[in-house]
């Protein structure tokens, strides 16, 4: 299990993540943050694998990724 | 629960004021992780360009010194002089090291003074609104180079890896990029054994890393990092630059 | 142990009085008339356990001067005028930065390359800040070998007791030459430095910085800066006086200019003219209180400065406009006594002030 932990407020809306992402899971928030970008959101929680490689493209630190240990 | 991934202990909680996309903050977080998994972060003192990453004194959680525009080398060597245990490093854009600051780089790497500058290279001057970088690419367009950036005008752009490299003071220097999560990774790396060869006492180490500046390129984001793999890397080639003899046991 | 006095050359003299103020790190770099002073450095402070490193430039070297006086230091770089002019950046980063150094300026003629002659022309930059920003520091101007070295013991502490950059401004005559000197033999005390930036290690991480983009938070930051200047000029103003009791005519005069105006009023009172000299040592912050003072008495005033006449704008605002000030300049040539004094004699006839012309014929026949 994965849990990822989205800080949307420090998020630009830059879609560096999304365009990482090698199974196409996230995508945009038709909701406004209050810095006024449109945050990331993670659209099935159910197949992340928790590589993290989106992580690892943000400029700004909003994601933040655990993983259940067996 | 194991955390994959989160904050690095070497960052402040500030949230960062650079652009969206803007490879700054992935930078800004591969130091800090390098810095926690080292342990040093209690004995590390950095030093902030004049640029865009000018208020990084606000950003990392290490004793950070603000330098005049170019000068964070001899700055570095201020502090690693008088502290010679601690760990320090220099921040810098292409605009402050490549242009007004080059003969402080020059002379410190030739002195193979114990610091490690993380050299940040995008192809403009992002702070100032987009003017044209000593290594801002032939046919560029930025603001003070309208009709595209032309040699027998402005020059060639300035390979600062491969002449560095050319110092007997210089015992490592990569070029690295931050455009996709591999690279990140790779960069990564470079800066972790560039801050162990000023920890192992080697000498002067430096790492290129080729960023995106998306608001002075005019570019989305994701279109950005293409447009640096498309054109920073055929003229500014990746990999690790020098590898001195004394680096080489260094991983 | 009794303590001796030791021939020195002026720039030694500093270097030596340095190392015993407890001077850390010296980056400088080379410049006529002031190269003893890092040649002395480059030799002793390896002995001492200190750091000397001969910088790529000026720039550099007041860079590293403000990297390693952030990371709690006691520093100094020296130069003459045209590497002063560069390390104005520097400067302005110190002051900015609440960081304490010791500068010191050799002076020689300019303007440019100028000559290697000793000169006061830098007096201006020195006492107005010099780089750009609103600043100020310290400005000691000794006029002796002897005070070149209490004033660079002074310097030392004066710059930890008020965290801000120091100028010791001396000339090329005082860096050449050579008189006897007591050299100080303790250091000032260390004061604790908690704001340097010495490793994040059990506080919050310390950050150096000049950049404050807030327009209220630059006024603050600038407001408080002046506070700590007001307290400086308060507590920091040294002058000395030479035969200044019954004195009608005043000469002011720095540095080895002062000592040239001594002589001159010596050969002036022997033709009856009643001179005496005021010599600031602050020239930053200036003794303004007492040339208003003397100027209530004094009939008038000669300013003697190796220079176009720069000190003399604040001899004319500290009098006020009370009486007549004059400017006696030379300005790469160390003035002749005789000069002076013909000009105090000048001076003396057009303003009503006492002289013994019989005393005059008899020494020039």
């Amino acid at each position: 299990m994965v849990e990822m932990i989205m800080h949307v407020e420090l998020c630009k809306g830059c879609g560096l993540c999304q365009a990482t992402c090698p199974q196409d899971l996230l995508s945009t928030s038709d909701q406004v943050n209050s810095k006024g970008f449109y945050p990331v959101v993670l659209l099935d929680k159910a197949k992340c694998t928790g590589c993290a490689l989106c992580a690892r493209m943000c400029p700004d630190l909003v994601i933040e990724i655990h993983k259940q240990t067996a | 629960m194991k955390t994959v991934f989160s904050r690095p202990q070497a960052l402040t909680n500030k949230p960062l004021h650079y652009c969206p996309g803007c490879g700054h903050g992935i930078i800004h977080r591969l130091v800090a992780e390098v810095i926690d998994e080292l342990g040093i972060r209690e004995k590390t003192i950095g030093t902030c360009p004049v640029g865009c990453a000018v208020v990084a004194n606000e950003y990392f959680n290490v004793d950070m010194q603000q330098a005049a525009h170019g000068r964070s080398p001899a700055v570095a060597t201020g502090i690693k002089r008088v502290l010679p245990d601690r760990v320090v490093f220099t921040y810098q854009g292409d605009g402050d090291l490549a242009s007004i600051g080059m003969t402080e780089v020059v002379h410190a790497a030739a002195r193979g003074e114990l610091i490690t500058t993380i050299f940040v290279n995008n192809a403009i001057y992002g702070m100032t609104g987009g003017q044209m970088a000593p290594t801002s690419l032939l046919g560029q367009f930025t603001t003070t180079t309208p009709y595209g950036r032309k040699k027998e005008l402005q020059g060639s752009p300035i390979r600062v890896a491969e002449m560095l490299a050319t110092l007997e003071g210089a015992v490592y220097i990569a070029r690295m990029s931050v455009h996709n999560a591999t690279h990140v990774m790779r960069t990564k790396r470079a800066i972790k054994r560039a801050f162990e060869t000023q920890l192992e006492g080697k000498g002067y180490s430096l790492v290129e890393i080729l960023s995106t500046c998306p608001t002075n390129w005019g570019l989305s984001p994701v279109e950005a990092t293409k447009w640096l793999a498309d054109n920073m890397i055929p003229y500014y080639p990746l990999g690790e630059i020098k590898v001195a003899a004394a680096v080489e046991g260094i991983n | 142990m009794v303590r001796k006095k030791v021939l020195m050359k002026g720039n030694e003299a500093i270097g030596e009085a340095a190392i015993r103020a407890g001077c850390q790190a010296f980056f400088g770099y080379p410049i006529t008339p002031q190269s003893e002073l890092p040649e002395y450095l480059a030799r002793r402070m390896p002995e001492v356990d200190m750091i000397f490193l001969q910088a790529e430039s000026e720039l550099a070297a007041i860079s590293m001067v403000y990297g390693a006086a952030g990371a709690g230091a006691r520093v100094m770089t020296s130069s003459s005028s045209p590497g002063i002019s560069l390390k104005q950046e520097g400067i302005s980063m110190l002051a900015g930065a609440d960081l304490p150094a010791v500068i010191v300026n050799i002076m020689r003629g300019g303007p440019g390359i100028g000559g290697i002659q000793p000169s006061q022309a830098d007096y201006f930059q020195a006492t107005r800040g010099g780089g750009h920003g609103d600043y100020r520091h310290l400005v000691l101007a000794p006029a002796s070998i002897q005070e070149l070295a209490d004033l660079t013991w002074e310097a030392f502490a004066l710059a930890d007791q008020y965290r801000n950059p120091v100028l010791i401004l001396g000339d090329g005559m005082l860096g050449q030459m050579m008189e006897p000197v007591l050299l100080p033999e303790e250091p000032p005390p260390l004061v604790d430095k908690p704001w340097a930036t010495t490793g994040a290690k059990d506080r919050e991480h310390n950050e150096i910085y000049t950049l404050h983009m807030g327009m209220e938070d630059l006024e603050k930051h600038n407001q408080r800066l002046a506070k700590k200047w007001e307290q400086i000029a308060r507590e920091q103003v040294r002058y000395d006086k030479f035969m200044l009791d019954d004195a009608e005519i005043v000469i002011v005069a720095f540095g080895i200019a002062s000592r040239v105006a001594r002589r001159a009023i010596r050969m002036a009172r022997e033709v009856g003219i009643k001179a005496g000299l005021l010599r600031p040592i602050s020239l930053w912050p200036f003794p303004t209180a007492a040339i208003a003072e003397v100027a209530k008495q004094a009939r008038a005033f000669l300013v003697v400065e190796m220079n176009l006449g720069q000190m003399i704008e604040d001899v004319r605002l500290a009098t006020g406009g009370l009486v007549p000030v004059e400017l006696f300049s030379k300005i790469t040539i160390v003035p002749n006594p005789k000069e002076i004094l013909q000009s105090l004699c000048s001076l003396a006839r057009r303003t009503g002030c006492k002289i013994d012309e019989a005393a005059i014929k008899e020494e020039s026949a």
